[in-house]
């Protein structure tokens, strides 16, 4: 098939950017996003041209590294999946198709497609975690029974991928979901819960230090998720954090 | 005798650890905030070793070319990991992991070094779950376990199909948790381009910085290289984009002697490719072929029916069609090793039967599972005659909960639904058993230089077992590299800062910054992708499933002629002071070139048939790899000396003390 | 109170607050004016009640004053943040996909309620003030329903009414639920709290303009 892509192309962080079109033929519906990006990227360079950055690397859907902005969704009009997992056939012939980077402020531009995510690092690095030596001499791993129902909600929580769609989708680029759901994961398990209030004041700290937006509920962070990450956690995370503050 | 020494610790094989840990050398915890330590690669290897060496207080410093830790290629093990806990109660001890593990590597691997995987196996676990790692659970609040690839016992912990994931999330937290305290300074979307060694020790690295294109210098009292494998050199893999052999083969050729290359993983059950710009293959779950069966026509005049499109895979009859895997190995029937189930694939696909357009692809039908889970859902619903829409519907509907994630992934991607048509799979390589030589500290031949997980060649032998690689780079990241490496650097409590202003560091930069200039300065006439994909296809067809000594000899002579191409013709676009993926492309292939070559002078040499390597030459009658324990029981280190082929071969005699030698057999 | 009120996830439950305060008070605006259409009488003597009580003027109306404000200050402060959080807007942007036409337009609706705000004081409580404490007329208990009545003589206003009424339902239709939300309430119970709150938001809002549209036509 054949398209027209407008895509952003930006030099550098500070450079000013703008939409670039480009036409591109012989497009197969079992190519998948990237690989059509990759035909692209090959016509470029064969004409001495810059390919077009963009982030990706296990093209399978988990890794978190694909994050584009297309016909202004994250991760493209399928839900459920990333860019890598996009295929062409949902594209018909003679379709334009726009591509953005993610865009907000905690966000910035490096180059072309490609945004610097690594606010989402500075937020879990902020007692993200739960504070265990790692050296051994911990004690059986059966010891504390762990209640199935919050172990899967658990597990749910952590299937977050840290791609930045959530941030992408929102209307008031909120990390809110993402934050949440890392809250969530620990806050669910007796071996987190003995530092949840510390957690969750300080992972949001964080993320208001690190610009993102307020939560304003419109669910959109949830539906473009491709881990499909519930709303129950950011949920989870108020309260959380409204106990933690009343102590 | 061999110059290899792997300083397996004397005594009983139990004891060994314990013993050797009770007697290596220590740091005081005042003299480690004195030694920095470099890790490159954050994945299961790399992120726990970092986080560990940095709470027993060494100064760390992480590399890896993804824009977070969290993104390193480990994430994408789906299945579990293996663990001698025996929760189960079904018999299951470190030595039966143990035996397992060298039974699996086909007797290629070494009884110390695996002795102790197994031993620390059931602290990962522990550690783990004080981690917050969210492994799946029985309703009773204890850990749930699944059985894996042949093996007689339940030992795989798992959650659900992304246990690499959060085993990795659990290792980037840890890593995070010392981030904060300050104690690991992670240097992300940097490379390494080369390992420094000074007085014949390791003692930095130089990297890139892949935004700014700044090359930088870090020195480091040891560099600890956590990079992963080499799948990628056959372009087409399950591996990531991304994944590489460059830091492995850069202290290659600074010293490192690079064992066993030709020990690749093919795994059976991937998605094929649908054409040529595919850049990627799709594992598909070991777990599938519990209730799958594997098929293709019997006749060619049906295969070349269902290829051009004429006839469905449903419109054959049972006895239409050959379950060869059952007809082959009726006791393991679907369920043989990867490497068996592997090459079984492609004997029946050369031999043309394949299904898909370019005859590369086999059936995985779950039509009579889903029959029978529905006739034993009707049966326990009290149905007494249910119809044959009733059994479909009920079947499909346990299909879906046991494996619904995956055939939703399968019919993204594939675009047919395999509840109704038959899943197309086709082999894949997936893991890279080789790779730099270490001794039972995990040290390569260079001093103070370490490898761990797949980076090293150690405990795999010729095919790992499913559910294994994330046992392994756990134990050494966590458990073994940050005891053994306290071993070496006890003896550089006194020698303060390294240095970077050196000669040593000044001609390593300047042949890095050589080498991209030479890249970005070559004549211009194919991309990178160009000279990557032809690569592929010559280490696919002659150093993949199936080799010969003609094949063979053919690809180190190509391998070559391309890499010279190469040199002469890439064309890389745009600056090397700026974010340039088809640089760092560049960088990459150019070591794949070289690791090729190697690769393939390693299978020549191999005069056998052992686990995923497999020559033509040495067969059983009935086509069954054929092993020689007589002239090749052991681990062939390369010593590189200026052209790949020209490289030397040391030999580690491995030697069974524990396990006796049999021929693997399935039938 | 500004300390606690520093971080996001406070300030969106501050905002869940005043605003399910304010759909408190709505109710029972809204059961007063009901009573217009059954029964003056009713109408003269509860409005006169909530005129003159010590109670009701000293303290509900202004924490009812401070709820107002406060609901439309912190909701312009927080759209000013969110807004800034995306300082480079999305060439294409299909929210429509993935969220509702209210969820994403609150500040618009809250805005024209706001306006209406004015409209309405202007036209009740203004009056209300000069009648009691400017002009210093003597209590009347009668005077209210004559008043009331007199305000939907006018098309135009009673036409600003119904279409702010209908602003007012979008701002509830996400509003009210979403207060739930973040105030950490997501649980089995909330597709029933859902459904009340979709509820609450097209009846409340229609019934005022069943009320307005009323005396329109009895004026007639």
């Amino acid at each position: 098939m054949k398209l027209t892509l407008k895509i952003w192309r930006q030099e550098n962080a500070t450079a000013k950017g703008k939409m670039v079109d480009y036409n591109i033929d012989g497009i197969d519906g079992d190519m998948s996003f990237l690989e059509m990006l990759d035909v692209l990227n090959e016509e470029l360079v064969n004409k001495g041209e810059q390919p077009v950055e963009f982030d990706h690397d296990c093209r399978e859907g988990i890794c978190g590294s694909c994050s584009l902005q297309i016909n202004g969704e994250p991760h493209g009009p399928d839900k459920f999946i990333t860019t890598c997992q996009l295929h062409m056939r949902t594209f018909k012939d003679g379709d334009t198709i726009v591509i953005e980077p993610f865009r907000a402020k905690a966000f910035p531009v490096i180059k072309d497609l490609i945004v610097d995510r690594t606010a989402f690092d500075r937020i879990q690095q902020a007692y993200g975690y739960i504070s265990v030596n790692t050296s051994g001499n911990t004690i059986d791993a059966n010891t504390i029974p762990i209640e199935k129902e919050n172990a899967d909600d658990s597990f749910n929580a952590a299937t977050c991928i840290g791609c930045g769609a959530c941030v992408a989708a929102c209307k008031n680029a909120s990390a809110m979901l993402f934050t949440s759901a890392k809250v969530s994961q620990f806050a669910l398990l007796p071996q987190g819960e003995v530092e949840a209030d510390r957690r969750v004041l300080a992972m949001v700290e964080q993320m208001d230090k690190e610009g993102f937006g307020n939560c304003s509920n419109t669910g959109a962070c949830e539906l473009e998720c491709p881990k499909g990450i519930s709303l129950e956690n950011i949920a989870r995370m108020n309260r959380e954090y409204l106990k933690a503050s009343v102590k | 005798m061999s110059i290899l020494d792997s300083k397996i610790p004397k005594g009983p094989l139990e004891d060994k650890w314990s013993n050797y840990k009770n007697n290596i050398n220590l740091v005081n915890p005042a003299n480690k905030r004195n030694i920095d330590v470099i890790v490159i690669g954050t994945g299961l290897a790399g992120g726990s070793a970092a986080a560990t060496l940095a709470e027993l207080g060494y100064n760390v410093k992480t590399f890896c070319y993804q824009d977070s830790p969290r993104r390193a290629h480990s994430i994408a093990a789906q299945g579990g990991i293996n663990a001698a806990k025996n929760y189960q109660g079904d018999g299951d001890s470190n030595y039966r992991l143990f035996y397992d593990t060298v039974k699996g590597g086909d007797y290629r691997s070494r009884e110390g070094n695996v002795y102790r995987l197994a031993e620390v196996s059931g602290n990962i676990i522990d550690q783990c779950v004080a981690q917050g790692v969210p492994f799946a659970r029985e309703y009773g609040g204890m850990l749930d376990n699944r059985s894996f690839g042949g093996v007689l016992v339940s030992r795989t912990f798992y959650a659900k199909g992304q246990t690499g994931q959060q085993l990795l999330l659990g290792a980037y937290s840890a890593m995070n948790r010392q981030i904060n305290r300050g104690k690991i300074q992670a240097f992300n979307r940097h490379e390494m381009m080369d390992v420094v060694l000074v007085d014949g020790k390791a003692r930095g690295i130089i990297a890139r910085d892949m935004l700014t294109g700044e090359i930088e210098r870090h020195s480091a009292h040891a560099v600890v290289l956590a990079s992963g494998g080499y799948g990628n050199v056959f372009y087409l893999s399950t591996n990531a984009m991304g994944s590489n052999v460059m830091a492995a083969w850069r202290a290659h050729r600074r010293g490192a002697f690079f064992a066993n290359p030709c020990y690749t993983q093919i795994h059976p059950t991937c998605i094929p490719v649908s054409g040529d710009h595919q850049s990627k293959l799709t594992l598909m779950s070991e777990s599938l072929r519990n209730d799958g069966r594997i098929w293709v026509p019997k006749t060619k005049e049906d295969a070349e029916a269902i290829r051009a499109g004429k006839k469905k895979p449903t419109d054959l009859s049972e006895d239409e069609r050959d379950y060869y895997l059952e007809r082959r190995y009726p006791a393991f029937g679907n369920l043989v090793p990867r490497d068996v189930a592997s090459r079984a694939a492609k004997e029946r696909c050369d031999a043309g039967f394949g299904v898909n357009k370019t005859g590369e692809a086999v059936y995985l039908d779950f039509a009579s599972a889903i029959e029978r889970y529905g006739k034993e859902e009707a049966f326990t619903a009290g149905h007494k005659n249910p119809s044959k829409e009733e059994i479909i519907k009920l079947g499909k509907g346990v299909v879906e909960s046991k494996y619904g994630n995956l055939f939703q992934m399968y019919e993204k991607i594939v675009d047919q639904n395999p509840y109704k048509t038959p899943m197309m799979i086709y082999p894949a390589v997936h893991y890279t058993m080789g790779g730099l030589w270490v001794d039972y500290n995990l040290q390569t031949t260079i001093p103070g230089c370490y490898a761990t997980g797949e980076a090293n060649f150690s405990d795999h032998g010729a095919n790992r077992l499913g559910a294994s690689a994330l046992m392994q780079g756990l134990a050494d990241g966590y458990f073994v590299l940050p005891y053994t490496i306290g071993d070496y650097l006890a003896q550089d409590i006194s020698t303060g800062k390294i240095p970077t202003d050196t000669s040593e560091f000044d001609s390593a930069e300047k042949e890095v910054s050589d080498r991209i200039n030479r890249l970005m300065n070559a004549g211009g006439q194919h991309s990178v992708d160009f000279y990557h994909k032809k690569l592929g296809k010559i280490m696919w067809n002659k150093c993949g499933m199936s080799r010969n000594a003609v094949d063979l000899k053919e690809a180190i002579n190509e391998i070559a002629e391309l890499r010279e191409d190469f040199w002469k013709n890439v064309k890389i676009p745009g600056s090397a002071d700026t974010k340039n993926a088809e640089l760092e492309k560049a960088g990459r292939v150019a070591d794949f070139l070289e690791l090729g070559e190697l690769f393939a002078k390693d299978a020549l040499h191999r005069e056998e048939s052992c686990g995923g390597h497999f020559r033509e030459e040495h067969q059983t009658p009935d086509g069954e790899a054929l092993r020689d324990d007589e002239n090749f029981k052991y681990a062939a280190a390369w010593e590189y000396t200026g052209k790949p082929s020209d490289a030397i071969l040391h030999k580690e005699e491995l030697i069974f003390e524990n396990i006796e030698l049999k021929t693997r057999s399935y039938k | 109170m500004g300390g606690l009120l520093k971080s996001s996830v406070a300030k969106k439950f501050a905002m869940a607050l005043s605003g399910l305060f304010l759909v408190l008070f709505l109710a029972q605006h809204f059961t007063i004016n009901l009573t217009s259409v059954i029964s003056p009488d009713t109408f003269n003597s509860w409005s006169h009640f909530m005129g003159t009580n010590i109670l009701v003027q000293g303290i509900l109306q202004p924490i009812l004053i401070f709820g107002v404000v406060f609901h439309f200050i912190m909701g312009f402060v927080l759209e000013i943040q969110n807004r800034n959080a995306r300082a480079k807007s999305y060439v294409s942007y299909n929210g429509s996909a993935n969220s509702s036409w209210m969820s994403r337009n609150m500040i618009y609706s809250g805005a024209v309620v706001l306006a209406f705000l004015g409209l309405h004081f202007y036209d009740f409580w203004v009056p209300e003030l000069v009648h009691k404490y400017i002009e210093s007329h003597p209590e009347d208990a009668t005077r209210y329903y004559g008043e009331l009545v007199a305000k939907f003589v006018s098309p135009v206003r009673t036409g600003l009414y119904v279409v702010s009424f209908v602003f007012l339902m979008l701002h509830l239709l996400h509003g009210f639920s979403s207060s739930f939300q973040s105030m950490g309430v997501n649980n089995k119970y909330s597709e029933g709290i859902r459904k009340f709150t979709v509820g609450y938001a097209i009846i409340i809002p229609l019934g005022f303009i069943f009320i307005a549209v009323f005396h329109y036509f009895n004026n007639l």
